[in-house]
């Protein structure tokens, strides 16, 4: 185990952390509030620990293998959660720290699940660095840091995988920093064109940025109590067709840029997504068609609510907890669904998805012919078995992390619908759930043991579980 | 620079490696999944697995936008015809391992024109070269000539009792009437770019930079031996040694060639006339003091299994053979053999990487910066720089003493109008001059990077 480079690591995080915390600060010190020092301070603390860690371990060798990436990683989300938690507690807008963390954890997880029962009484700066979160967890705070920082390791390929969610992680460049560098690109390019677009349509400018940074990173933290519903039609077109864009795999944004529009039309993942965007869509529209006045109405509220729940974003224009069972039993499966591999989204993956059923047909033809060879074929290439194992091994501690959090969550005197919509919500990083965690309502009744767990939740969802629990095992910290 | 290399081989590795460490965008291609998701754990590339003949592969590469192409895998054949395809899809520079005899000897030229290679690479050829050289002048572990010839950079290994152990490096000019440079020191596995006060001690290896004729009057001083090895033994019968024999004897020595393959040795029968090759396994010392081993002048151990080399060189070096060259692939290796008091090591994969690493830089100097050469020296851990003075160069006619160099960083000859000068504090640079720059720890891309 290579701890220097481990803590040295983390340190750079932290600086990172404390550079990012300007935005905020100087969002409150243009609307003249006083969390302005909140943010100071919290500045303050990040650089010292950053400075300490920097110069207290300067590694001999910047070699990692898997166990040291597992490690920064897991630790890097749990500390700039633990920072980021900060400014909330000091400037006493969310007075206990648990609460503030879940905020946060849920912010840069791109849960979007919030304790706040009056978000329109916050201050402008804290609503601004919670939307922030989003933006920088959405891509990863990993990735981030190895944009800037150059000669990292020659090994920052383990990192970007911990980091990055989908079975398997990619170089769109031979340089892992030229390929952390044009994921960085596309994702702020597209932020600013939403930014344009929700600015044309009318949407005031604070507002603009901080709903495009929810989109963006499919966070879903609202500045409204009624989240996106009381915005124009226009508005909530942008903001759904957007929601679905972030939910695309990124390199099919890099292969329309160098030209190859192709090989984006072939892409077996973006049919499928389309595929069941569209029938859900088709379900839920005749579900609750006699709800609402107009077909445009009946369309815009399906649309809006299925891109929602299937980019992992969690924003709402109409309370779904009220539709009919069908239509919860859609959104709560495609809540598992989750985005494509390569996006900011949350949930098991369409990718994921697509392999697992593969498989499961690959093995029906086994029973019936014992010998006959198959391989399993994923865009136009043959799936490694290794992949396909470790697929499913995923989806088995996928369903077995549920559970457990599940089973814990029931401790609460809450219905099994609030508490199963709670635990998928927070692990596939959606955000509202339905009854008692719905859209118009949020987490702040349950007890700081629960919210505890649902963090926890949270950060394994986010990190796909095994970089978070192989990271935080002691015994990868042992001397060799 | 974007480089694509097919073939993730003991060569091809060695190259991404040095490669990558030179900063350059590298694309490594493979036909093997395992090996290609070693490469993409190792090392800071891009890895594509698929055949190098293969268009559609190719072009997933780039190779399209490629500054240079390396096919490097084991196959002559499909090295050239991948950059055959490569040069049609437009790489710019295509380099092939070529390795084959027949290619070599009675076509390589028709070859590279027809196929647009911009090089063929042989690593058995430039290693035979390199022995060869060593040969000429035994005493020295390895040799670097600066290509006009009136510069040589010798590398050799002070005994215990060398009348130079135990001197400070200022005191050595003064003693020794030769005009010679210490440019760099190796002890134990560091390097060091020593100053007048540095003291040498046996067992150090130096790097000597001096005119060839200085270099002669030196060695007698130090009564080192500088006869050519006359009677050469080798054992192996590789490509290498074929190449080896072949420029030993044309220069007058006496070839003596073991290998166990008896088809190897008719073979070699046939092609080196004059050779005395002896069917028989190199293994047994009998047979290897029958053949005379005691009274050559050198040995030289090609087999290709590492572990053997060195132990029959160690065997070589107790019956006190004066010269005994190793070959060993595996960098790990090289210390451990160094350590059994063997100290001429030849690992083709280096001198083949050497060769890129250097083509590579030639080919970054079009861009703008002036490396003319490059040259590694001592293992791999130091570097020997040829630089085009350009009249732009902001140091022009100062004296050398009142410019501040960077650490670690020597400027070891200046060649003016043909001739060699070793420099002291008061020799100036002047333009048009070439000048030769030790550097270990750099990574240097024009005159400008030696100076703080």
């Amino acid at each position: 185990m290579n701890r220097r480079m481990v803590l040295n690591t983390l340190g750079h995080i932290a600086m990172a952390e404390a550079a990012l915390l300007v935005l905020p600060l100087i969002v409150s010190l243009i609307y003249n509030e006083g969390c302005a020092a909140a943010f100071l301070i919290t500045i303050g603390i990040c650089l010292i620990v950053g400075v300490i860690l920097n110069l207290t371990s300067r590694p001999g060798t910047k070699v990692i293998y898997a166990k040291e990436s597992f490690a920064i990683v897991a630790y890097a989300w749990l500390m700039m959660a633990g920072f980021g938690a900060l400014p909330f507690v000091i400037s006493g807008e969310i007075p206990s720290y648990i609460d503030a963390f879940f905020e946060t954890v849920s912010g840069f997880t791109t849960t979007g699940a919030s304790i706040l029962t009056d978000v329109e009484a916050m201050s402008k700066g804290l609503l601004f660095w919670r939307s922030f979160t989003h933006w920088i967890g959405g891509m990863g705070v990993l990735v981030f840091v190895m944009a800037l920082i150059p000669n990292m390791s020659d090994r920052s390929i383990h990192i970007m995988r911990a980091e990055m969610p989908g079975p398997e992680v990619g170089k769109l460049l031979p340089k892992a920093r030229d390929t952390a560098k044009i994921l960085y690109l596309i994702y702020i390019v597209l932020t600013a064109v939403e930014i344009v677009m929700l600015l044309a349509g009318g949407m005031p400018f604070f507002d603009s940025v901080v709903h495009t940074f929810g989109t963006a990173g499919t966070g879903g933290f609202g500045i409204k109590a009624d989240s996106i519903a009381g915005y124009s039609p226009y508005l909530q077109w942008v903001i759904a067709v957007f929601m679905l864009v972030f939910a695309l795999n990124f390199n099919l944004f890099y292969l329309i840029i160098i030209g190859k529009i192709k090989s984006v039309l072939k892409s077996t993942e973006l049919w499928c997504f389309v595929t069941i965007v569209a029938i859900s869509i088709g379900v839920i529209a005749v579900n609750i068609h006699k709800m609402y006045d107009s077909i445009e109405e009946v369309l815009r509220f399906t649309t809006f609510q299925v891109s929602s729940i299937i980019s992992t974003t969690g924003y709402a224009t109409t309370d779904f907890d009220l539709w009919p069972g069908l239509s919860k039993a859609v959104l709560m499966l495609l809540m598992i669904v989750g985005g494509c591999a390569g996006s900011t989204a949350g949930g098991l993956k369409v990718s994921r998805v697509i392999l697992l059923i593969k498989s499961v047909f690959r093995e029906f033809k086994k029973l019936l012919h014992p010998r006959s060879v198959r391989i399993v074929k994923l865009e136009g290439k043959r799936v490694d078995e290794q992949v396909l194992t470790a697929t499913a091994s995923y989806f088995v501690i996928y369903i077995l992390m549920i559970i457990s959090i599940f089973i814990l969550l029931s401790i609460e005197p809450f219905s099994i619908e609030t508490n199963l919509s709670a635990t998928l919500a927070c692990f596939n990083n959606i955000g509202p759930g339905f009854g008692t965690v719905g859209p118009t309502l949020s987490y702040s009744e349950y007890s700081a043991f629960s919210k505890i767990i649902l963090s926890i939740a949270m950060l394994l969802g986010r990190l796909e579980i095994f970089p978070l629990i192989l990271g935080l095992n002691p015994l990868i910290w042992k001397k060799r | 620079m974007k480089i694509v290399i097919v073939g993730c081989g003991k060569v091809g590795e060695a190259l991404i490696s040095s490669l990558v460490k030179e900063g350059h965008e590298v694309v490594a291609v493979d036909k093997s999944e395992e090996k290609i998701s070693e490469i993409n754990n190792i090392y800071d590339v891009m890895a594509v697995h698929g055949i190098g003949t293969d268009c559609e592969i190719l072009s997933q590469a780039g190779v399209d936008k490629a500054d240079m192409f390396v096919a490097a895998t084991g196959s002559d054949e499909l090295n050239m015809l991948s950059c055959y395809i490569a040069k049609t899809l437009g790489a710019q520079n295509t380099i092939a391992r070529i390795r084959d005899r027949a290619y070599n000897e009675n076509n390589l030229g028709f070859l590279q024109h027809e196929l647009g290679l911009s090089m063929s690479i042989n690593p058995e050829k430039f290693s035979a070269f390199d022995i060869y050289n060593i040969l000429k002048l035994p005493s020295a572990v390895h040799i670097e000539t600066f290509s006009t010839r009136n510069f040589e950079i010798i590398e050799l290994v002070l005994k215990e009792d060398s009348p130079l152990s135990g001197c400070k490096i200022m005191d050595l000019r003064k003693q020794q009437k030769a005009k010679f440079l210490i440019c760099a020191v190796q002890r134990g596995e560091e390097v060091f770019i020593p100053d007048g006060n540095f003291e040498l001690i046996g067992g150090d290896k130096i790097a000597l930079t001096a005119a060839p004729t200085e270099i002669l009057k030196l060695l007698r001083s130090m009564k080192v031996t500088r006869k050519q090895a006359k009677n050469v033994m080798i054992l192996g019968g590789s490509r290498t040694a074929y190449y080896l024999s072949k420029m030993l004897l044309a220069s007058g020595s006496s070839v003596t060639i073991i290998d166990k393959d008896p088809v190897r040795c008719h073979e070699l029968e046939e092609a080196l006339p004059g050779a005395n090759i002896i069917l028989g396994d190199g293994a047994q010392q009998e047979l290897l003091n029958e053949e005379g081993l005691a009274d050559m002048d050198a040995f030289v151990c090609l087999t290709n299994i590492d572990e053997e080399n060195i132990l029959l060189s160690y065997y070589a070096s107790s019956k006190e053979v004066p010269k005994v060259i190793t070959k060993v692939n595996r960098q790990e290796f090289v210390t451990l053999a160094n350590k059994l008091g063997l100290d001429t090591i030849i690992s083709p994969r280096r001198t083949i990487t050497d060769v890129v690493v250097r083509y590579a830089r030639a080919l970054q100097n079009s861009v703008g910066s002036n490396v003319e050469k490059l040259y590694k020296i001592m293992d791999g851990n130091a570097e020997a720089l040829k630089f085009n003075v350009q009249p732009d160069f902001k140091y022009i006619n100062i004296p050398l003493k009142d410019i501040r160099f960077k650490n670690n960083i020597l400027l070891a000859g200046i060649l003016r109008n043909r001739k060699a000068i070793v420099p002291t504090g008061d020799d100036v640079i002047m333009p048009g001059d070439k000048v030769i720059v030790i550097g270990t720890g750099h990574i240097l891309y024009d005159l400008a990077d030696i100076i703080a």
